[in-house]
């Protein structure tokens, strides 16, 4: 099941062409769903329709006697699955799927329907009738706050004096609020999952990590971990949807085994909107205060976000308060309320998305009460060293990245009076701003092999859900090694590979990075070892090999983070530019320039970072524009579950966007200097739309999304 | 879905036989009605394919132009003749759907379209229209999409159709055929509001097809305009669109064509403002008088009431823009 990847370099200024990106765009590049296992058989899932109660009785006989129809699994006829059996209704954070008549949510899979086409799958799930006993759902986060409560402890988090910015003399204090976003990668989660016997087990599985995925399958099925063998070759996407293991896979993998037989599990759109986790809505609050010449006196961040009643999703929301500005005075709290939905879970730039659209808010609104510019604000309370232990940054080139932004998008044209700016009709309006998020990095495993012919393989059992991870580490390889990198080839996206972390936390660059320039090092030493002393620091490999007679050489090494995250605070920095046109009588938006300015140490890979501060801004223009789960709370129920009616920006949505990059290597992180970039290209874009839009109408939307309707409704604010 | 019988009609007649007996649908582009199906929004036992038919041509006539039903939207909308006589009618198209929609979807089948309405879609939920009886679920549910114009106790739903707009607007007709040989009604008069059969979306009857459209010739070439607002600048419905036509001669306007899209069950012609435009200048102050004079009548619910203030700002921007005012 082997896929080689074609290589091919490009223009060297830009660095590598994505590796893989001729197998994306033929077609070529094989994603979870379609490998054709021999004897496949296709699983459609049931939905509850009501969003809390139990199920009363399941008709399954007219399913079952549907043409192509090989089984109905439900909770009265699925096999036991051994890690369900702690009397527990939830595991692994997840609801036990087929484990009980308890319904958590709308959408909640109550029967897995098996046939040997999908179509034949499809209308069989139709003939299944399921009866409930319902009990009154709560899915409106807003009419249930007074239940919120502090998922660990008190939840709150308090430096200098509790609400000093009220003791300001100027100040701001307003709610923000963000709807449910829904990850919706272009690939629906899919898996197809294959017994061998009774003790092994292989799946492809659209999963951000093989590895955590077979532990947490073997855990949940009590398998031996080396029998579980998890592939996710390509992954179209996934922005967090696919950092744990869900149930739709455990159903596949139960009904595999009810029927020895290779099942097809795919989600289908709608499915998207409720099983695989989703942007939690939130609530927030921020009061703050500053001095007349715009020094911080203090930040009071309130946030409540929705989780499900199964289980508690956090995130970091309130972090960017504790963290992005120097101010003596900060008090947070974060609270969770549990309702009759499903789970959330991380979405790209989690929690810090939530928590900058708020902050760089206030920030904007309290930059014009002062009069101040709002990247000067941000200046005259840059952090030098983190706020809130003090320690000095790994490295941080903020500062420098405002100026290039500005620069760039052309800033100084920004009138600091809102609404006064016409151009043919449309009013201009240009806004920023910034975000934060931890620079992370685990351990990892490489296997180099150099072949006689002079190429290298490398192997790891990392998964690229698309930023370029192959692209970026064939770049690293490439230079460490001399070799070009037609020459180099990367595997991965198998859980048997050596070990790498799950794709997540913008960390994949620095650990797996690490791994990659360690193991080359190594390499290189082998060689040198081959050819003695004197010899040259990149030999031709080939020659040396042929020369020793050796029809190889290979070596496995691994890299990890040392006692510098002790000594340092380590993080990435963004800031984002927006130049906006707004219609006056329509409300209509478009979004004009965007430049978008990352401090992510030395920039490894060029071309496919590029594509991935782009992919970021335009999912934070979906954010403040477009992006909302609507929820019908008389039925619990999502009545935006596809594509035409959950709007994501298209094309003609979106201008030029410029990626700029301070590219400076953080000295300390790693070899490489390389800090993520995945979710800062995200963070903070949103606030940076609103206050362009501020800027442009003096109207300031505070609940996400901005769309004409609240524009054409709304007054003008002007301080 | 549900397993179904599939033919390729070889000709009208056949058509016209096989759509004779209940449960049988015919399908063109499908761009709809297979969405439909997948949903479980309807469940044929029979398709007829029609492409085959010779219904794509685009020809001038005597009075006019016309277009056959099974002419492409995308072909429509960068047809010469249609572009000459007609550009209202390829904005309107090119306001529609996405580029792969369009290569795809037929003037009839455009036509035809049924509601995005989310609770007609979703069949867990109430709707009249998908099942009469059942109740409206948009009514005290999620509306924001829904009408201002013309609703009724049983539905609130709006024709999502923006080509259907420009041609309510251009005075079309429809020709149609059936077993008793060809009928050819006004375009305005195609749609129906709800009233107490929301699940009667137009007055095509039982055993009849759609063959094509004709347009009359018109003076309103050089001064129209379709302008549709949405959530965003490709592929979403209308929240208020605007087809205006206006025929100037020497700053006066002769005669206006007006017709409003997501606002009503079916494309709304704003006969009322058309004839205050008639004999006025075409300035901006009457364009926005004729914009209020359309809204009389206007009633909005809980999500849509911004319509009430959208719609009219987006009557006399279409009509500046056809003046030549931006």
């Amino acid at each position: 099941m082997k896929e080689t990847t074609t290589l091919k370099k490009s223009a060297q200024t830009d660095g590598l062409s994505r590796v893989d990106g001729r197998l994306k765009v033929t077609g070529a590049a094989r994603y979870s769903a379609e490998f054709n296992i021999k004897g496949l058989t296709y699983g459609v899932l049931v939905g509850s329709t009501i969003a809390k109660g139990s199920i009363k009785s399941l008709d399954t006989k007219q399913a079952e006697r549907a043409p192509g129809v090989l089984t109905v699994i439900t909770h009265l006829n699925s096999p036991k699955v051994p890690g369900y059996q702690d009397g527990k209704p939830t595991g692994n954070g997840v609801f036990k799927i087929f484990y009980d008549n308890k319904i958590y949510f709308s959408g909640q899979p109550v029967a897995l329907v098996v046939a040997d086409s999908f179509e034949r799958a499809l209308f069989g799930a139709s003939q299944v009738k399921a009866q409930y006993n319902q009990d009154n759902h709560q899915t409106n986060l807003r009419a249930n706050v007074n239940t919120a409560k502090a998922p660990h402890g008190d939840g709150t988090y308090k430096r200098g004096t509790e609400d000093a910015w009220k003791t300001a003399p100027v100040k701001v204090e307003q709610e923000y609020i963000i709807p449910s976003d829904i990850h919706n990668p272009m690939e629906l989660h899919a898996i197809i999952a294959q017994w061998d016997g009774d003790d092994k087990l292989t799946v492809w599985d659209k999963t951000q990590g093989v590895q955590d995925a077979r532990d947490e399958i073997a855990q949940i099925f009590k398998l031996k971990k080396e029998n579980v063998q998890v592939n996710s070759k390509f992954v179209g996407g996934a922005f967090g949807s696919a950092l744990r293991t869900w149930p739709h896979e455990v159903a596949a993998i139960i009904a595999a085994k009810a029927l020895n037989r290779p099942v097809k599990v795919v989600l289908s759109r709608a499915d998207m909107f409720t099983s695989v986790g989703y942007r939690p809505h939130t609530w927030q609050k921020i009061g703050i205060g500053a001095t007349a010449d715009g020094k911080l006196v203090g930040i009071t961040h309130e946030a409540i976000g929705q989780t499900s009643t199964y289980e508690n999703f956090t995130e970091g929301t309130v972090g960017v308060s504790q963290s992005l500005y120097a101010c003596p005075n900060v008090n947070t709290s974060y609270k969770l309320v549990a309702l009759d939905v499903g789970v959330p879970t991380w979405m790209r730039g989690p929690g810090e998305a939530t928590g900058a659209f708020a902050l760089e808010s206030a920030l904007d609104e309290l930059s014009y009460q002062l009069n101040i510019d709002p990247i000067e604000l941000r200046m005259r309370n840059y952090a030098q060293t983190e706020p809130q232990g003090g320690k000095p940054f790994s490295s941080k080139y903020l500062d420098e990245a405002y100026k290039m932004g500005a620069e760039h998008i052309g800033w100084n044209d920004r009138s600091p009076k809102p609404g006064t700016v016409n151009e043919n009709g449309w009013l201009v309006g240009y806004g920023m701003g910034g975000g934060m998020f931890g620079a992370y990095r685990d351990g990892a495993t490489v296997k180099a092999i150099m072949m006689a012919d002079g190429n290298l393989i490398l192997q790891t059992a990392v998964s690229d859900i698309g930023p370029g991870t192959g692209t970026a580490m064939v770049s690293i390889a490439s230079e460490m090694m001399g070799i070009p990198a037609e020459k180099i080839r990367f595997d991965m996206g198998e859980s048997s590979l050596p070990q790498a972390p799950t794709q997540g936390g913008s960390s994949i660059t620095a650990s797996v990075g690490s791994a990659v320039y360690a193991v080359c090092k190594d390499l290189k030493e082998k060689f040198q070892q081959l050819i003695g002393n004197g010899g040259t620091d990149k030999p031709d490999y080939a020659q040396v090999l042929k020369q020793h007679n050796l029809a190889k050489l290979q070596v496995t090494s691994s890299a990890q983070g040392g006692d510098e995250r002790k000594k340092y605070a380590m993080f990435s920095w963004s800031v984002h530019f927006v130049r906006v046109k707004v219609h006056p009588a329509t409300g209509v938006i478009k979004i004009d320039k965007v430049a978008c300015v990352a401090d992510s140490g030395h920039i490894v890979s060029p071309k496919t970072a590029r594509s991935q501060i782009i992919g970021g801004a335009i999912g934070g223009i979906g954010m403040a524009l477009m992006e909302e789960v609507v929820f019908d709370h008389r039925y619990g129920r999502i009545v935006n579950n596809n594509f035409a009616d959950y709007h994501v920006p298209v094309n003609a949505d979106i201008p030029q966007i410029d990626a700029l990059f301070v590219n400076k290597p953080d000295p300390y992180i790693n070899p490489m200097g390389a800090k993520g970039m995945g979710e800062i290209a995200l963070i903070g874009m949103a606030s940076a739309v609103a206050n362009a839009v501020y800027n442009a109408t003096g109207k300031r939307v505070r609940d996400l999304p901005i769309t004409p309707d609240k524009l054409i409704t709304m007054d003008v604010e002007l301080s | 879905m549900k397993q179904f019988q599939y033919t390729r009609a070889v000709s009208q007649q056949s058509t016209i036989d096989a759509i004779a007996k209940p449960g049988t649908k015919i399908i063109a582009g499908g761009t709809n009605l297979v969405d439909l199906m997948k949903r479980g929004v309807t469940a044929p036992d029979k398709l007829v394919d029609i492409n085959n038919l010779p219904l794509k041509n685009i020809t001038s006539t005597k009075t006019g132009l016309h277009i056959g039903a099974l002419a492409l939207n995308s072909v429509v909308s960068e047809n010469s003749l249609v572009l000459q006589k007609q550009p209202l009618l390829s904005m309107a198209l090119k306001a529609g759907a996405s580029p792969q929609l369009r290569n795809m979807a037929t003037v009839g089948g455009n036509m035809m379209q049924r509601t995005r309405c989310a609770y007609f879609f979703d069949v867990s939920m109430p709707c009249n229209k998908r099942e009469p009886g059942t109740g409206c679920g948009a009514m005290g549910g999620y509306n924001r999409m829904h009408a201002i114009f013309g609703a009724s106790e049983q539905c609130i739903a709006v024709h999502p159709s923006d080509m259907c707009v420009g041609l309510a607007a251009l005075d079309a007709t429809v020709i149609i055929a059936g077993k008793k040989g060809e009928r050819r009604i006004q375009f305005i008069d195609f749609h129906r509001l709800p009233g107490d059969h929301p699940e009667q979306d137009n007055h095509l009857a039982m055993g009849e097809m759609i063959i094509g459209v004709d347009i009359p010739d018109n003076n309103f070439a050089k001064n129209s305009y379709y302008l549709k607002i949405r959530d965003r600048q490709s592929y979403a419905f209308a929240l208020v669109s605007v087809a205006a036509a206006l025929d100037i001669s020497n700053g006066i306007i002769k005669q206006a064509r007006l017709a409003m899209g997501g606002v009503a069950h079916k494309p709304w012609r704003l006969f009322d403002a058309e004839k205050a435009l008639a004999g006025k200048a075409a300035t901006e102050e009457n364009f926005k008088q004729a914009a209020q004079i359309a809204m009389r009548d206007a009633k909005g619910y809980e999500y849509n009431s911004f319509k009430i203030k959208m719609a009219p700002a987006v009557i006399a921007e279409a009509l500046k823009h056809a003046a030549g005012l931006v």
